[in-house]
């Protein structure tokens, strides 16, 4: 429709791709047209009452016509309601309709202002982005680590909260491949603008892949460069918060960095994840994303390049 | 076209001159500080809540600048976050409530035929204290301390750990403070409209905006609660380490929203009712006939609200709640659209009926219903669960309530100050200025807020300080940036229309329109008494209907002159039967000492300097003493046998 | 003075007295509303109770606390509620002018609840022992719901000390002007029913499951 169109290529809750989505878009464009309708109904009194009340010979009216009142200000509006309210309900048991018992299941835990990322029975993290298998329906199992915030894919599923000292779950499933932009909707501090993910749903195969790379050690160091890189890594800081699978740098205080190298962006959707960029956050994070919690780090410039060499390495 | 002069009055030339020793007040720096007058009160009411409202929307045009292009680093995040949530707060609590409470101050002894609300004192009390309060809130922006956590200030989030310093205990703090304000100026509403509506005025010929005051009240007086409740335990948990909301300890995080929407949601129709009760005010002076459907409209004002209370988990529809409760609440918020659909089209009928005089208030009505009923659609979309879990925290969500809330209270309010600036302030406004502002406001309006509902749609969340540059996201952020620089023109006009009116504007006679309701029948400005004789009331329309009228000129007898003391009459609360007469209370002093010492003592606690507040506390305490202290009466006055 | 200075002479001072018993006063109404809304407020609280008991499941008090002895908060109760017999005696007594029994009324009020409040403190010499505000959230709604009460039972006494001091003095009330006493009864009837609510939520339901 012609408000799609405006939007192509967004993370448009009108442009949906999985079962989820499509059917809230369904609802709204059913909400959308009654809405035009009664607006079309109270614009047209509006205009008649602004057209041919005006005039000064126009004789005052006393009557109380309570019968119009009460059918087009309730009556009509109840049958509409009454009949929006069933067709809701149903769309809301489809919502609740989730995967079986032993669809993949994808436990999320969202952290003040990033998203980790495991996968049940898989022991591997990574961060800001998970992947699906196009046309399954997958569990998504949610906690967070410390405030509230709110899992959102527009394009494949409402929202879902996750709330402090409890555990939530939903579910994502998606018609087409592609890459899916999602956001933290709850608002959870500082960088509640940059807790963005990305959820790619890719074919079986690729998926499994997928799933395979995240239950095994990250990828050695190949070059010289890379080589300096893992040792400042490992001997500098980094690795009190950050982990990367098979190297003993087991921090859990960021997001693992074992497949950093692959990712679509740098600070969940801070900025693109490019060599430029990783320097830049390394360096001083707080200019990229002020106020998260890495702190500014102490690298020597010539280390900075060979660690830029060994993260990007790491797919 | 004005029908009653004021100027010839019922009672005598000597009653005249007594009525005006006893009430009124020599303009000195002491009567500034000690007034009890509700109509003095009343415009400090709303020129205070003006004010807070340019802060809270300057607040917002610099978040529409930041958001004008993607990734701007206009603002910082810190800098963003605290703005909108001043901005929401202040507008929710230090304007819309407050400014409509102004117009209730000033209108409601007026139009229910009495010279002061119930407890004048109380009254003046209320309004220190709400501006002590405002200015408690603000006053942390330059600091950089100011709130932080959004306006409903969702834990775990504003919880000591994650959000250390001042911003959140400024927040509960102020709320608090502010709330003392809120409860006794609703008390105070609730009582005047009970007890001291003129002879004749049964319930069945109380004005529609006033019935809207007291709908509003009781709302009050059973919502507010709730969110005390949750500041206070806010604060505790945040000071001494209590655990009400902190799940490791056996706290519940849910807690808090639940409270704060059991206060929240019935605090959206606080603020849009009153507003409700303005349309239905103006509608008869302009369309030259009462509302249709008097009787209906009170009805859907009570039950609107009644069902305001059972509602509120329409704004948790995300937490994963049981879809049981979801869909109770569903239908609930399903339900509660239908008294609004009633109140439109007896404003709808009225005008068809009606013979349509299109002054600017008018105008500002007719804006009202445009936005007012998109809103209100988006409102109704909300209720269905599956598509709010779609919608909410984005910015379709922001273009919903700035559609009811500017549409539902920010038009009417408008609307209310044309309508009764010549009542205010004896001056006639600018009609040419007033169609500029209107048109420009509107515009303005609509090409800020209409965009929102399709960046909402297209993925955008609310709360972001910057965002990247989406298909569909930044364009349209534009649009809005430049509607609200049009909107802001159109509100600058408003306001140099207002000043011009007041500098030079010509004399208002005592009934420029023809309105139908009491505050008609008195001079503009009324005098500090109101009214020389009070009404014998005998209508709806009080000031259409010979009787009532005449009852202030001819034959009027002493017992509603009331010229011995500084008195007002007091009746029956079902029929306004004449029941006694009141002695009212002289200016004092008393109401400022207390709200500062109120000052002092949330100062206190804010910096932890608990013994000045436990002496501020002692000093509220005496204060009271002092005033409500009986005054000495001669035993056989008393009655007194043993 | 003009014609009708006369109906004015007539009608005056005695006619229009205020406080003469004719409908409810507007005092009346302001302490109904105000109590209604300090009525929600313990509902918010005691709601608070159930909705944090009923989310944490598990045994409560959690934490292998012990629920709370009655004895003593029946005792404590024995002496609250009786209270407020006191003061309605005190009322009717100055309704009909009967000065002595106003002063009487209120120093044995002023008696019951102040041995109340001793008690509250013997009762928190003891809790504090085993858990404080801080413990947990048991711990935390405890303390701030009885001291809560508390809090008004002291306001409440204060409004009785008030009116006994001024009742002492000649000249303030009588069987025409009593609006304040009736207002300040109308409190602590209201502190008294709050009790009954809090008895049953902090130290009779936890043995209810
Ligand atoms: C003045 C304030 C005001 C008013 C009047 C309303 C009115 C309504 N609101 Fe709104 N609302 C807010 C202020 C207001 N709201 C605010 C501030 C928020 C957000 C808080 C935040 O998150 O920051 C909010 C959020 C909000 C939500 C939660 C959204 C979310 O966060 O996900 C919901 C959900 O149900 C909702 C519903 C409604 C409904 C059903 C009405 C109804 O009362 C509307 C009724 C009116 C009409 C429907 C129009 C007239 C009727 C007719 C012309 C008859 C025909 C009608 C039909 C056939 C439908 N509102
Ligand atoms: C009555 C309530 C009310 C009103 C009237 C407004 C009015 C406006 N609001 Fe807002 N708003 C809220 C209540 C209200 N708002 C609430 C509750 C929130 C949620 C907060 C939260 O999430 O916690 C919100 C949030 C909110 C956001 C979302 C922020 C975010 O999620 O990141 C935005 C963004 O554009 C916004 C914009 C505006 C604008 C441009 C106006 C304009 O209409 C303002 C216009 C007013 C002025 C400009 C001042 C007056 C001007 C003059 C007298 C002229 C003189 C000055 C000049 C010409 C410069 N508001
Ligand atoms: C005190 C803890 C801490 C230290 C030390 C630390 N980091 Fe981080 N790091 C974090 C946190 C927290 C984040 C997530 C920030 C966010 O997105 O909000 C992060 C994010 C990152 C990211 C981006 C990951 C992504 O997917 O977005 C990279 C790359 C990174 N850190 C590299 C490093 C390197 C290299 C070092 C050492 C030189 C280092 N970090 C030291 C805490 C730390
Ligand atoms: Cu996480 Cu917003
Ligand atoms: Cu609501």
């Amino acid at each position: 429709m012609a408000l799609t169109g405006c939007a192509g290529g967004a993370p448009s809750a009108l442009d949906p791709a999985g079962a989820g989505a499509a059917r809230v878009a369904n609802l709204w464009w059913l909400l959308f047209w009654i809405s035009v309708a009664v607006f079309a109904e109270v614009m047209a009194l509006l205009t008649w009452a602004l057209v041919f009340r005006r005039k000064r010979r126009v004789r005052v009216r006393h009557g109380q016509p309570l019968r119009f009142v009460v059918v087009a200000g309730a009556g009509i509006p109840l049958v509409i309601l009454v009949a929006v309210y069933a067709v809701g309900l149903r769309d809301l048991a489809a919502l609740g309709d989730g995967p079986g018992p032993d669809a993949p299941t994808i436990e999320v835990t969202g952290h003040k202002w990033w998203w980790e990322v495991r996968v049940q029975g898989v022991d591997g993290a990574t961060a800001n982005e998970l992947h699906i298998p196009v046309g399954e329906k997958v569990r998504v199992r949610l906690r967070t680590a410390d405030v509230l915030h709110s899992f959102w894919v527009p394009q494949l599923m409402p929202k879902t909260d996750l709330i402090a000292g409890e555990t939530r779950e939903t579910w994502l499933h998606a018609e087409r491949a592609g890459s899916y932009r999602g956001q933290c909707a709850e608002y959870c501090g500082t960088q509640h603008a940059h807790m963005a993910f990305l959820v790619v749903a890719e074919p079986r195969p690729d998926f499994d892949a997928w799933l395979a790379r995240l239950g095994t050690p990250a990828r050695p160091p190949q070059t010289d460069a890379q080589r300096r890189g893992q040792q400042a890594f490992l001997q500098g800081s980094c690795a009190g918060c950050h982990a990367i699978r098979g190297t003993g740098a087991d921090g859990r205080i960021g997001p693992d960095l074992s497949d950093v190298g692959s990712r679509w962006s740098i600070g969940a959707g801070a900025v693109p994840n490019d060599g430029g960029h990783l320097g830049g956050w390394i360096a001083n994070s707080q200019t990229v994303k002020p106020g998260n919690y890495m702190p500014p780090q102490q690298v020597g410039a010539g280390q900075l390049p060979d660690l830029i060499a060994y993260l990007q390495s790491l797919k | 076209m004005s029908t009653t002069a004021a100027s010839t009055p019922g009672a005598s030339r000597e009653d005249l001159a007594r009525l005006e020793e006893r009430w009124a007040e020599r303009p000195s720096l002491r009567s500034w500080f000690s007034t009890v007058d509700h109509k003095r009160i009343g415009r400090r009411y709303l020129v205070t809540a003006a004010l807070f409202f340019v802060l809270a929307g300057l607040s917002a045009l610099a978040m529409r600048t930041q958001l004008a292009r993607p990734e701007s680093r206009l603002l910082s995040p810190q800098e963003y976050n605290q703005l909108f949530t001043m901005h929401g707060t202040a507008m929710i609590f230090l304007f819309a409530t407050p400014m409509l409470f102004g117009f209730g101050n000033f209108l409601v002894p007026l139009m229910i035929g009495s010279r002061d609300m119930a407890f004048p004192k109380l009254n003046a009390f209320g309004y220190w204290v709400f501006l002590f309060a405002g200015l408690f809130m603000w006053a942390s922006l330059p600091f950089g301390a100011a709130p932080n956590g959004g306006w409903f200030a969702y834990v775990p989030l504003t919880e000591e750990r994650n959000t250390p310093g001042l911003h959140m205990d400024v927040y509960t703090l102020g709320l608090l403070f502010l709330g003392i304000a809120t409860t006794a100026a609703s008390i105070n509403f609730i009582v005047t409209s009970l007890k001291l509506r003129a002879p004749g005025m049964s319930l069945n010929r109380v004005p529609l905006f006033v019935w809207a005051i007291v709908a509003t009240a009781f709302m009050v007086i059973f919502a507010l609660p709730a969110l005390n409740v949750d500041n206070a335990m806010l604060f505790l948990d945040r000071r001494f380490g209590t655990h009400f909301f902190d799940p490791e300890h056996g706290g519940n995080v849910l807690l808090w929203q639940h409270l704060f929407w059991i206060f929240g949601h019935p605090d959206v129709y606080i603020i849009v009712m009153p507003a409700l009760g303005i349309v239905s005010a103006v509608l008869p002076a302009f369309t030259r006939r009462g509302v249709v459907g008097y009787a209906l409209v009170v009805f859907a004002m009570a039950s609107i609200a009644i069902i305001s209370f059972g509602v509120w988990v329409h704004h948790m529809f995300a937490t994963g709640l049981p879809p049981l409760s979801y869909g109770f609440f569903s239908a609930a918020s399903t339900i509660i659209t239908i008294p609004s659909g009633i109140q439109i089209f007896a404003w709808l009928a009225t005008m068809l009926l009606g013979r349509l005089v299109l002054k600017v208030p008018l105008l500002f009505v007719i804006g009202f219903i445009v936005t007012f009923v998109l809103g209100g659609f988006t409102g109704a979309m909300f209720a269905l669960t599956a598509f709010d879990q779609q919608v909410t925290d984005s910015y379709f969500v922001v273009a919903h309530f700035h559609y009811v809330l500017i549409g539902g209270a920010l038009f009417p309010i408008l609307a209310a100050v044309y309508y009764w600036l010549p009542k205010i302030t004896g001056r006639m406004y600018h009609e040419k200025l007033g169609r500029w502002a209107f048109w420009l406001f509107f515009t303005g309006m609509h090409l800020t807020f209409f965009p929102m509902h399709l960046y909402g749609l297209f993925g955008m969340p609310r709360r972001v300080y910057t965002y990247p540059d989406e298909p569909g996201w930044g364009g349209w952020n534009l649009v809005s940036t430049a509607g609200s620089y049009l909107l802001a023109i159109g509100l600058l006009l408003v306001l140099i229309g207002v000043i011009h009116a007041v500098r030079r504007g010509r004399p208002a006679p005592p009934d420029p329109w023809g309105g139908d309701s009491l505050e008609w029948s008195t001079d503009s400005p009324p005098k500090p008494y109101n009214f020389p004789v009070l009404p014998q009331v005998h209508s709806l329309h009080p000031t259409w209907d010979d009787a009532s009228r005449t009852s202030m000129t001819e034959g009027a007898t002493d017992d509603r002159i009331l010229a011995r003391g500084r008195q007002t009459l007091v009746t029956s609360e079902l029929d306004g039967r004449r029941e006694r007469t009141v002695e009212m209370p002289e200016a004092s002093l008393q109401p400022l000492l207390l709200a500062l010492a109120l000052l002092v003592f949330f100062t206190a606690l804010l910096f932890a300097w608990y013994p000045v507040a436990v002496g501020a506390a002692l000093v509220v305490a005496s204060t009271i003493a002092v005033w409500l202290w009986p005054p000495r009466r001669p035993d056989q006055e008393l009655g007194v046998s043993a | 003075m003009n014609a009708r200075g006369g109906i004015a002479a007539a009608t005056s001072t005695e006619a229009l007295t205020t406080e003469q018993p004719v409908g409810r006063s507007a005092g009346w109404w302001g302490m109904v509303m105000f109590v209604a809304t300090e009525a929600t407020l313990f509902a918010c609280l005691i709601g608070s109770y159930f909705y944090l008991r009923f989310q944490h499941g598990g045994p409560w008090p959690p934490d292998g606390l012990t629920a709370p002895t009655l004895a003593r908060p029946l005792l404590m109760t024995a002496v609250l509620l009786p209270s407020s017999l006191p003061v309605v005696w005190a009322e009717r007594g100055i309704r009909r002018g009967q000065r002595w029994r106003l002063r009487t009324g209120l120093a044995v009020t002023l008696v019951l609840g102040v041995t109340f409040l001793i008690l509250v403190a013997t009762e928190y010499a003891e809790k504090l022992r085993e858990f404080t505000i801080t413990t947990n959230a048991y711990g935390s709604l405890f303390y701030v719901i009885t001291g809560f009460h508390g809090f008004h039972v002291l306001v409440g006494l204060t409004m009785i000390s008030w009116l006994l001091v001024a009742s002492l003095r000649r000249g303030t009330f009588g069987a025409h002007r009593h609006d304040r006493v009736r207002n300040a009864a109308i409190y602590w009837h209201f502190v008294d029913v709050v009790w009954a609510a809090i008895l049953f939520t902090i130290y009779l339901s936890p043995r209810l499951s």
